[in-house]
């Protein structure tokens, strides 16, 4: 695993990572609850306004929340977890950063060409495979999503321009 | 039997080519996505779904619980060859699965496994075949108050008897529920929580955050851990096959066993993985040799299998009676249920006759081709696992894609899958369980419209949660489970200070 590598020094630990989400679920309760409450959270003629429910769920939420923060806040300072190394972490951001590169090329382009990019591109340049087997599979793999889903199931996806270009 | 007479109907409805193709596709997707690190059950039915989306109910359905079954089959494989659970009730095959493995039985261990996983679900679906219909047909006469009450119990059992932290399970529960309610309300018509945002408007979708919440996130772990995989390679030969059944009836005890308590276990939910754990340390206490257990035994591979598998299957038994899913396999189901048009709950009995039984039936068929097909073609998956997972990780963003926008045409809902994704990546971190979510997330909005049509009902009387012994237990119980730890506690107490 990630323990006898360059970079496996922690970037931040279990309870820090904890604290940070308690803390934002907290804030999203308290905007929740405040919106359903300007929505209406009490009780009309035929039963509870459209804000009720949610409003009390939000009330949930944060005190669970805040139980946990709490719980944090006493327990004891034990040798804390690591929440991820920064050799772990870059890898994380080798996967996710392409992700989001594909999904706003995708507006643009097209699904089917973006999927292309992004696996020819991965494959390449992450996963080190030699050019002419990412750009192969890259073409197989998206070539195989459009007969599938576009004519054989026919779901539509996005399209771009070089899809116009052949009049589909 | 009026249920083997429908049963046979099943069939009848199943044996067309195009539903066996389908079948058979279905369950060859399954396994691949079964054996790929990361992905299992649910995550390849998220993913697959929107494959079915154009196809009658029936068909996708069918192919769906393929895919569910292979992905099943699929999960022994890596846990046994390569030491890698595919999801966490396979961990406990790992125990007694790898070490045969090492010791050149790998063979001996995945007939045992998938052999047991036949037979764990094939007394789930007798379950079912048997049990299914009455259970509907009592839940015909269910009105608000009753199915409110059930859906308490589920909420409830999940937060009294989960493993993780209270207040984590709690936290994820409310999530759900309220992201259950962004959107229009479906009583009065008012916008809730939507701040103005035409996208949120829809609401959020339950498949779009299963996909990002289970498939894109996997992905992130799956990189972040960096799985170096080495795994021993099996071929499985007629002689091995014959070998382990031939030994089958010497262990009925733990087969029988293993096979209970995974039915029970799977109707309440989030039960497969305390079901193959309890499978297997069951079949450890009842041995008179304890300690060759972990070593490579054969009962330590049939006793958390069958249980793990019975327990998964039989999630989908108030999944069809009750509209309740049992698992998250099954939740994912019930949203397919949804997409395709069909109301669930006890009505698809009545109404969809040819639905309902075709799935049943399809689920003894699928699991005998799927035996055989999984036992002819180890070598082949096993191969897939030796692909460079940098080729099969942007593959995998873009099916999630592909399924996400394909539900409502939406590119807004890939923006919300990945967001999606990262929650689930920091959620699984933390151990805040997902489970809980999804099924909030499936259930809130019927939760809600329940309670509110039984206080209109009753005009405001919270009373009427009692007003008849069934809802009154159902009620009681639900709030016996949720207290159940702070319950538990004063008993101990109780018992700890002699009277």
């Amino acid at each position: 695993m990630s323990q006898n590598e360059a970079g496996s020094e922690p970037l931040c630990s279990q309870s820090t990572v904890e604290r940070v989400v308690l803390l934002l679920l907290l804030a999203l309760a308290a905007l929740l609850a405040y919106d359903n409450w300007r929505t209406g959270m009490s009780w009309d003629t035929d039963g509870p306004q459209a804000g009720y429910f949610p409003f009390y769920l939000s009330l949930i939420l944060g005190a669970a929340s805040l139980f946990g923060l709490i719980r944090q806040w006493v327990a004891h300072r034990a040798p804390e977890p690591t929440f991820v190394s920064r050799a772990a972490f870059r890898r994380v951001l080798q996967v996710f950063i392409p992700t989001l590169l594909f999904c706003f090329a995708m507006q643009w382009l097209g699904l089917y060409v973006a999927s292309f990019l992004l696996v020819a591109g991965f494959m390449r340049w992450v996963g080190h495979i030699a050019t002419w087997k990412s750009v192969l599979t890259a073409f197989v793999f998206s070539a195989l999503m459009f007969v599938t889903f576009q004519i054989a199931f026919d779901v539509i996806m996005p399209k771009g321009p070089l899809e116009a270009l052949f009049g589909l | 039997m009026e249920a083997l007479g429908l049963l046979l109907y099943g069939f009848s409805v199943l044996l067309t080519w195009k539903t066996l193709a389908l079948m058979l596709v279905g369950l060859v997707l399954g396994i691949f996505v079964g054996v790929l690190p990361g992905l299992g059950g649910p995550n390849g039915v998220a993913i697959l779904l929107p494959l079915t989306f154009t196809m009658d109910p029936t068909s996708a359905i069918v192919m769906l619980s393929c895919i569910y079954w292979g992905a099943l089959f699929g999960g022994a494989i890596t846990s046994i060859l390569f030491n890698i659970p595919g999801e966490a009730w396979s961990v406990a095959t790992t125990f007694d699965g790898y070490p045969m493995a090492q010791q050149g039985r790998a063979a001996e261990a995945l007939t045992a496994a998938f052999t047991s996983s036949f037979i764990g679900s094939l007394v789930a679906v007798l379950l079912i075949t048997f049990l299914a219909p009455g259970i509907a047909s009592f839940a015909l006469q269910f009105g608000p108050p009753e199915f409110f009450a059930v859906y308490l119990l589920t909420f409830c059992s999940f937060v009294g008897l989960g493993r993780e932290a209270k207040h984590k399970t709690l936290i994820s529960m409310a999530l759900g529920l309220l992201l259950s309610g962004v959107g229009m309300d479906t009583v009065s018509g008012q916008l809730r929580m939507t701040f103005g945002s035409a996208d949120l408007l829809r609401g959020v979708n339950f498949l779009v955050a299963v996909i990002g919440l289970f498939g894109i996130s996997e992905i992130l772990l799956t990189m972040e851990e960096r799985l170096a995989l080495r795994g021993h390679s099996a071929r499985i030969s007629l002689r091995v096959v014959w070998k382990v059944w031939r030994e089958l009836p010497r262990y009925w005890a733990t087969l029988l066993r293993s096979s209970i308590i995974g039915c029970w276990l799977g109707i309440t939910p989030g039960g497969a993985i305390a079901a193959s754990f309890m499978g297997y340390n069951l079949a450890k206490r009842f041995s008179k040799d304890k300690e060759s257990f972990g070593k490579g035994r054969i009962e330590g591979v049939f006793a958390p299998e069958t249980a793990a598998h019975a327990s998964g299957t039989s999630a989908l038994l108030p999944m069809l009676a009750l509209g309740i899913p049992g698992s998250g396999t099954a939740a994912i189901l019930l949203g397919g249920l949804m997409v395709w048009g069909l109301n669930p709950g006890p009505l698809l009995f009545v109404e969809h006759k040819e639905f309902v039984w075709g799935l049943i039936a399809s689920m003894y068929l699928g699991n005998v081709v799927g035996l055989v097909l999984v036992l002819s073609t180890v070598p082949l998956f096993a191969a897939v696992l030796r692909v460079p997972f940098a080729a099969i990780a942007p593959m995998i963003v873009v099916s999630c894609a592909i399924g996400a926008y394909a539900i409502q045409n939406a590119v807004f809902d890939i923006w919300l899958m990945v967001g999606f994704g990262v929650v689930g990546y920091v959620f699984k971190k933390i151990d805040i369980p997902l489970a809980p979510l999804t099924l909030a997330l499936v259930l809130g909005n019927r939760a809600e419209d329940a309670f509110r049509l039984s206080m209109i009902g009753s005009a405001g009387d919270l009373r009427v949660f009692w007003s008849n012994g069934l809802v009154g237990s159902v009620t009681t119980l639900a709030l016996v489970l949720l207290f159940w730890p702070l319950l538990s506690r004063v008993f101990e107490r109780m018992r700890a200070t002699p009277a």
